[in-house]
């Protein structure tokens, strides 16, 4: 029987449209635009200059501050300076403007195809190592990996979960990763586990990716310690806590991180990042892209360099259309609607996704009929109708009590509500209030 | 390539389901309960059920329209819903006046009054059936007879339901093998061939609409799953103690108005609990209070009283009964 989370979840559409194809390489960019914020924390400090020549894989910004993460050139060629650019998260934030000029990589990285196996670095030195090279979670949380793998004192992690779920539908990168880089995966993951010292892996995936499973099942009949989870296919199963409880059946306490139950979940791309990073010296310059949707584009996946312009991408499959459009970074449910294509492709970019027509619409909202939908697709017990009201109406310390701050975010509310209430805008608003409120308390 | 992009919050698809879909789908569920109606009854079936549901969709554009001066929603099609239900709650035979009355009460007051649909305290076709009752106890419950009064509408041969037909005999003291000679057989119960309200006759057709909404997944097994095995327990204990004074379950289950109520009107989103153990309570409430009623209560059908009854209770198991949150109970696998 396939496992999975036994609480709420949706099934949408898979659209896994671009699922076979290969990654291309795309084009390098005539410059890059590497925004200084690409991951959760303090944006870095630029450490370079207007008219500094850099080559790939330099570092050009160092994390500053404990949540935060080091940035390199993605790119060869003269720095143009720090300009402001309307980056994924809709709003204009310092960018260092890097004009190509060649492809020039630093000579410490590895540029080889050999597979680097033997894993020489001690578990400290990986996670420096991982910290120098900037990794971060590439699911689309962008947490620094480094930190996620210092595990605090007083706690142990037991065992290593590897997100291989991809349960936004159109996405199809990660998919992409496991069947074309298994081997390097593997021993990213093996890295991985050595940094945090456990002696079991598990990567889940969902059985809509079969091909990945039976893939990765032959490649880790060399590796007793890692084993492949099929998961039955249920959204948001991505979700860290979902998916502990769905390979290791744990449930992770409110409030509450993953290592409190022992477990420390890496996505796929940041497993074959950490890889790179620690067995090639490749800092985190270039990721895969999977481009879709359900328009005259053709969907195919990328392998981009960090600061690409996704209007770049939009070109390679076919422009845009001439209807009504929404680009949303990211999956359709948790991914961000662009307001420009010019902004750039970060560390935490997994897809675009073209979306035209009536598609890129919301339904037209009517009056709530109780029918408790969302309550049942709540994947962490919450009642959406209820924070949706309290938060209309601003009860924080009503929001409070009934959790809001549990709240995941995965929209399974929204998109299951008969009556199309955007239930999630209003719950969204009401726990970023709830938890200044929680900071103010603290302090 | 500059060009304006669409920008709203995520998620940016969704489910197949709207109000109007979820409406149709219990309505296309109340088809096979309708048909077997039809069949029995003929053209009262029919007339009665159109005048239900045209007087049910006019009142509700008028109230909306010219009292309420808002939006029209009569497209949602919630109050097809409820003047189909006020049709399967009352006798095929009923007085087209009677059935305009129970509409408008049904719409009117139950539904309007609160605010329209998701507002309402009470199942609206409930409460314009219950309205009847009281007002216009003798047309209300004067059933035509199955098969003989196909052809017929206002003047139909009459008769007892299966559950009066048992209240009057075991008032007047008749032993129970007369009482059990003197009703249809189970195997006519279940298919539909006996006296009563328009949609409540036929377990068969009732069922088939309960396996569509199930696979529709309009509706959780929950609430009538629960409603019927209370039911089966608390007669079952009853008939256990005392056959010769109390009914078998499976007679209970099968006449009168169960099944319809716990399908089609325990169900009714709007007036049941939010939370799947909530519904279980409520469920348990509906079979208990049904079950007193009926053996207990001077009315032989209790269905309807017990689920308005519960709909009351509804708010304060929304308010105590919350679903179970990720993370509460602490397990280690």
């Amino acid at each position: 029987m396939l496992r999975t989370f036994k609480l709420g979840g949706i099934h949408p559409p898979e659209n896994k449209l671009s699922a076979n194809k290969k990654v291309e390489t795309l084009a390098l960019p005539e410059i890059a635009y590497i925004p200084l914020a690409q991951h959760i924390g303090a944006p870095a400090t630029p450490i370079v200059v207007k008219g500094d020549f850099v080559k790939v894989g330099q570092l050009i910004a160092a994390a500053s501050g404990f949540v935060s993460a080091n940035i390199h050139a993605s790119v060869s060629g003269t720095v143009q300076g720090i300009e402001s650019i309307v980056d994924t998260s809709g709003y204009a934030r310092p960018s260092i403007a890097i004009k190509v000029e060649g492809d020039e990589w630093l000579d410490s990285i590895d540029c080889s195809n050999a597979l680097q196996e033997e894993i020489r670095l001690s578990a400290s030195e990986i996670i420096s190592r991982i910290a120098e090279m900037g990794v971060v979670g590439m699911g689309g949380a962008t947490f620094p990996t480094n930190i996620k793998l210092a595990v605090p004192t007083g706690k142990k992690a037991d065992v290593l979960i590897i997100n291989g779920v991809e349960c936004e539908p159109f996405l199809t990168a990660d998919d992409r990763v496991m069947l074309e880089r298994g081997e390097e995966l593997l021993v990213g993951i093996r890295v991985l586990m050595k940094s945090l010292n456990v002696s079991k892996a598990i990567i889940g995936i969902e059985n809509n990716k079969k091909e990945a499973i039976a893939h990765l099942s032959s490649l880790a009949k060399r590796y007793s310690e890692i084993s492949i989870q099929p998961l039955k296919v249920k959204y948001p199963q991505g979700g860290e806590k979902q998916l502990i409880k769905a390979t290791i059946n744990r449930e992770v306490p409110s409030g509450g991180l993953p290592i409190d139950v022992g477990a420390v979940v890496q996505n796929v791309g940041t497993a074959l990042a950490a890889y790179e990073a620690v067995q090639k010296s490749k800092p985190l310059i270039e990721r895969v892209v999977t481009v879709t949707g359900l328009t005259h584009i053709d969907p195919s996946n990328f392998r981009v360099r960090i600061g690409t312009p996704i209007s770049q991408l939009i070109e390679k499959v076919g422009g845009l259309p001439e209807c009504k459009v929404k680009v949303v970074s990211g999956g359709p449910m948790m991914g961000k609607a662009l307001s420009t294509a010019s902004s750039p492709v970060t560390k935490g970019t997994s897809g675009i996704l073209i979306m035209a027509d009536d598609l890129a619409l919301r339904p037209v909202k009517s009056e709530c009929i109780r029918c408790a939908k969302c309550v049942s697709v709540c994947p962490m017990g919450l009642q959406p109708f209820l924070l949706n009201k309290m938060s209309m109406r601003k009860m924080y310390p009503e929001l409070e009590a009934n959790r809001i701050t549990d709240c995941i975010e995965c929209g399974s509310c929204s998109y299951t509500c008969p009556a199309g209430i955007p239930l999630l805008d209003f719950i969204r608003n009401g726990k970023g209030n709830v938890m200044q409120i929680m900071r103010s308390r603290k302090k | 390539m500059e060009k304006q992009f669409i920008v709203a919050p995520s998620p940016h698809i969704h489910g197949e389901y709207s109000t109007q879909r979820i409406m149709l789908d219990v309505i296309i569920a109340m088809l096979p309960a309708w048909a077997v109606s039809i069949y029995f009854f003929g053209l009262g079936a029919v007339l009665t059920t159109l005048i239900a549901v045209v007087s049910c969709v006019t009142f509700e554009f008028l109230i909306q329209k010219y009292l309420i001066k808002g939006p029209v929603t009569i497209l949602n099609l919630s109050a097809v819903v409820t003047g189909m239900l006020l049709a399967f709650n009352v006798p095929t035979n009923i007085s087209p006046l009677i059935v305009v009355l129970g509409s408008l009460i049904a719409i009117g007051v139950a539904k309007m009054s609160f605010g329209g649909l998701g507002a309402n305290m009470f199942n609206p076709a409930l409460v314009g059936r219950v309205f009847l009752l009281i007002s216009f106890p003798v047309q209300m419950t004067s059933w035509p007879l199955p098969s003989l009064a196909r052809t017929e509408y206002l003047d139909a041969v009459t008769g007892a339901t299966p559950l009066g037909v048992v209240k009057e005999a075991l008032k007047a003291g008749k032993p129970i093998s007369e009482i059990y000679s003197s009703i249809p057989s189970y195997m006519d119960l279940f298919l539909g061939n006996m006296g009563g309200s328009l949609g409540e006759i036929s377990a068969l057709a009732l069922l088939l609409g309960f396996a569509y909404l199930l696979i529709r997944k309009v509706i959780t097994w929950h609430i009538p799953v629960t409603i019927v095995a209370t039911m089966i327990l608390f007669t079952g204990i009853l008939w256990g103690v005392n056959p010769q004074k109390y009914m078998d379950p499976l007679f209970h289950i099968l006449t009168g108005g169960v099944l319809l109520g716990a399908i089609f009107m325990a169900t009714d989103y709007v007036t049941s609990p939010m939370t799947l153990r909530g519904m279980i309570y409520y469920a348990v409430g509906i079979a208990l209070l049904t079950v007193i009623i009926r053996v207990w209560g001077a009315y032989p059908e209790g269905v309807s009283f017990a689920i308005l009854l519960m709909n009351a209770v509804t708010p304060l198991i929304n308010k105590y009964v919350k679903p179970n949150k990720f993370g509460e109970v602490v397990k280690h696998g």
